[in-house]
């Protein structure tokens, strides 16, 4: 048995495999999925000298406990949270030396959603698609994990990095959300963009990693009836009937029916994966580049 | 054709019928082939095809609609065959609206020469096109909360396929024991966009 693994002892509210995803399969069906926040999760794996497409685990809220059956490094980062190895606290956002048959313990999130643990040779489950990550929509990737799960770890390809500083995010008070209008802004009333734009959304508690869901003034449609299924980009703004905008994150279906009337620029996306149910959001429109 | 930006990379190609959005995702898959358009993502659906990461959306947008729309290529694909047994929950109900016996809906059903016209709703799921226009049926006001894999059903004017089991509305018909969907498999979908699909009735 090959000692470079890494048992999961307590698997959190949800903890997921994910890297950077498996793009160029939307025709087929497959979303894009990856890690929600990719700039920490790319930070991460810099940190415990993995390439930046390196698989790592995605935490919700509550953290998770693992135990590696070899001696690797660890960095934790995303939302901040303590961490400890076998009890004694350890730093956050910093490779962490954590010793064969130790136990690393990723805490509840003190602000934001979702923490980041890299571990030096990245977690090697077996690709689909070219990708690790765990595609809650389609089922593709490896599932959630669960207590007792045990995940291979590849071999260490750098040293990990020397760091002083890194950057500490602070998760959004509020979520500025810059988007374009369309391309279906047209089937929506005038009145419904001025509400768009004008109006202070909250982010719901039945977000996941498919969308943020918000909480809000219903927008009013000018165009009743249904939209033929069409292609749906990542950031896309879709409003379903109940009136209230959905952002579509990594996990969103790649064709759909309800008329997306903008689309959130890709830079503003990974602060939706730190913002807690209550956040309040604002729908900045810029113009197109 | 009209194309309409999506954010700052993308564009939406609309046109008019299901017909010319094959036609155009033909076009668009051959200049991507040929290397005289470069786009991540080409994601053909019902009148519609999403161009996704794009250098220059605008200036792809005034070459597109102002050029003409080619007409289909010929099905230079090897049609799949489906086998069905026609003995889906709703294949008397899909009777009644047709106004057809059971029997009548598998002979018309089997009969068609099906499309894909677009995948979604699940790896491996295929929006087949090919019923004539009035067999179109409504969904399930209320969806089934599990439908098994391999479950052949109806809906508007398409027929699908469940690659795995899953919640879903459509008007079940048959069953098939092929297999639409596996990633340890080189395609993974046995179904892609243009794909010509016959369904064939066996025994139940």
């Amino acid at each position: 048995m090959t000692d470079r693994a890494l048992a999961v002892v307590r698997a959190g509210a949800l903890t997921t495999v994910q890297d950077q995803g498996r793009p160029g399969h939307a025709h087929l069906g497959v979303p894009r999925s990856g890690a929600l926040d990719a700039p920490a999760a790319a930070l991460v794996n810099r940190l415990v000298g993995n390439p930046p497409g390196a698989a790592l685990l995605e935490t919700t809220l509550n953290g998770c406990d693992v135990r590696p059956r070899s001696t690797v490094m660890v960095a934790v980062g995303g939302a901040p949270c303590p961490v400890t190895v076998d009890g004694r606290p350890v730093a956050w956002g910093a490779p962490v030396r954590v010793p064969a048959g130790a136990l690393l313990s990723v805490g509840t999130a003190v602000s934001g959603v979702r923490s980041y643990v890299g571990v030096s040779g990245g977690v090697t489950v077996e690709p689909v698609l070219g990708s690790r990550s765990t595609d809650l929509l389609s089922g593709l990737g490896p599932p959630p994990l669960t207590d007792g799960t045990v995940l291979p770890l590849g071999t260490p390809t750098a040293p990990h990095a020397r760091v002083d500083v890194v950057p500490h995010p602070r998760p959004p008070a509020e979520l500025i959300l810059r988007v374009t209008l369309g391309p279906r802004d047209d089937w929506f009333t005038t009145a419904a963009i001025r509400t768009l734009t004008t109006h202070t959304y909250r982010v719901s508690s039945a977000s996941n990693r498919i969308g943020l869901r918000t909480e809000g003034p219903a927008l009013e449609r000018a165009l009743p009836g249904e939209l033929p299924s069409e292609g749906m980009v990542l950031g896309a703004v879709q409003v379903p009937p109940d009136g209230r905008p959905v952002v579509f994150l990594a996990d969103h279906p790649t064709t759909g029916g309800y008329p997306v009337i903008a689309v959130v620029r890709p830079t503003d996306l990974p602060a939706t994966a730190q913002a807690v149910p209550g956040t309040p959001v604002r729908f900045v429109v810029v113009r197109r580049r | 054709m009209r194309a309409l930006p999506v954010g700052d990379r993308a564009l939406l190609v609309e046109v008019s019928t299901d017909e010319e959005a094959q036609a155009l995702h033909a076009d668009l898959l051959r200049r991507r082939a040929e290397g005289s358009l470069s786009v991540r993502e080409l994601v053909p659906a019902a009148r519609t095809v999403l161009l996704d990461g794009l250098d220059d959306p605008a200036g792809l947008a005034a070459r597109l609609t102002t050029s003409k729309l080619p007409p289909a290529p010929a099905r230079a694909q090897e049609v799949v065959e489906i086998p069905v047994r026609y003995d889906g929950p709703d294949l008397a109900a899909v009777a009644g609206h047709w106004a057809v016996s059971p029997q009548e809906v598998a002979r018309i059903h089997a009969a068609a020469e099906f499309r894909v016209a677009f995948c979604g709703f699940a790896p491996g799921f295929g929006y087949l096109t090919g019923l004539p226009a009035r067999y179109g049926v409504p969904r399930h006001a209320t969806p089934r909360t599990t439908v098994p894999a391999g479950s052949v059903g109806l809906a508007g004017p398409y027929t699908g396929v469940y690659p795995r089991s899953s919640p879903g509305g459509w008007q079940l018909i048959g069953t098939t024991d092929v297999v639409l969907w596996d990633h340890a498999r080189v395609p993974a979908a046995l179904l892609s966009p243009g794909t010509p699909v016959r369904f064939v009735p066996v025994e139940s």
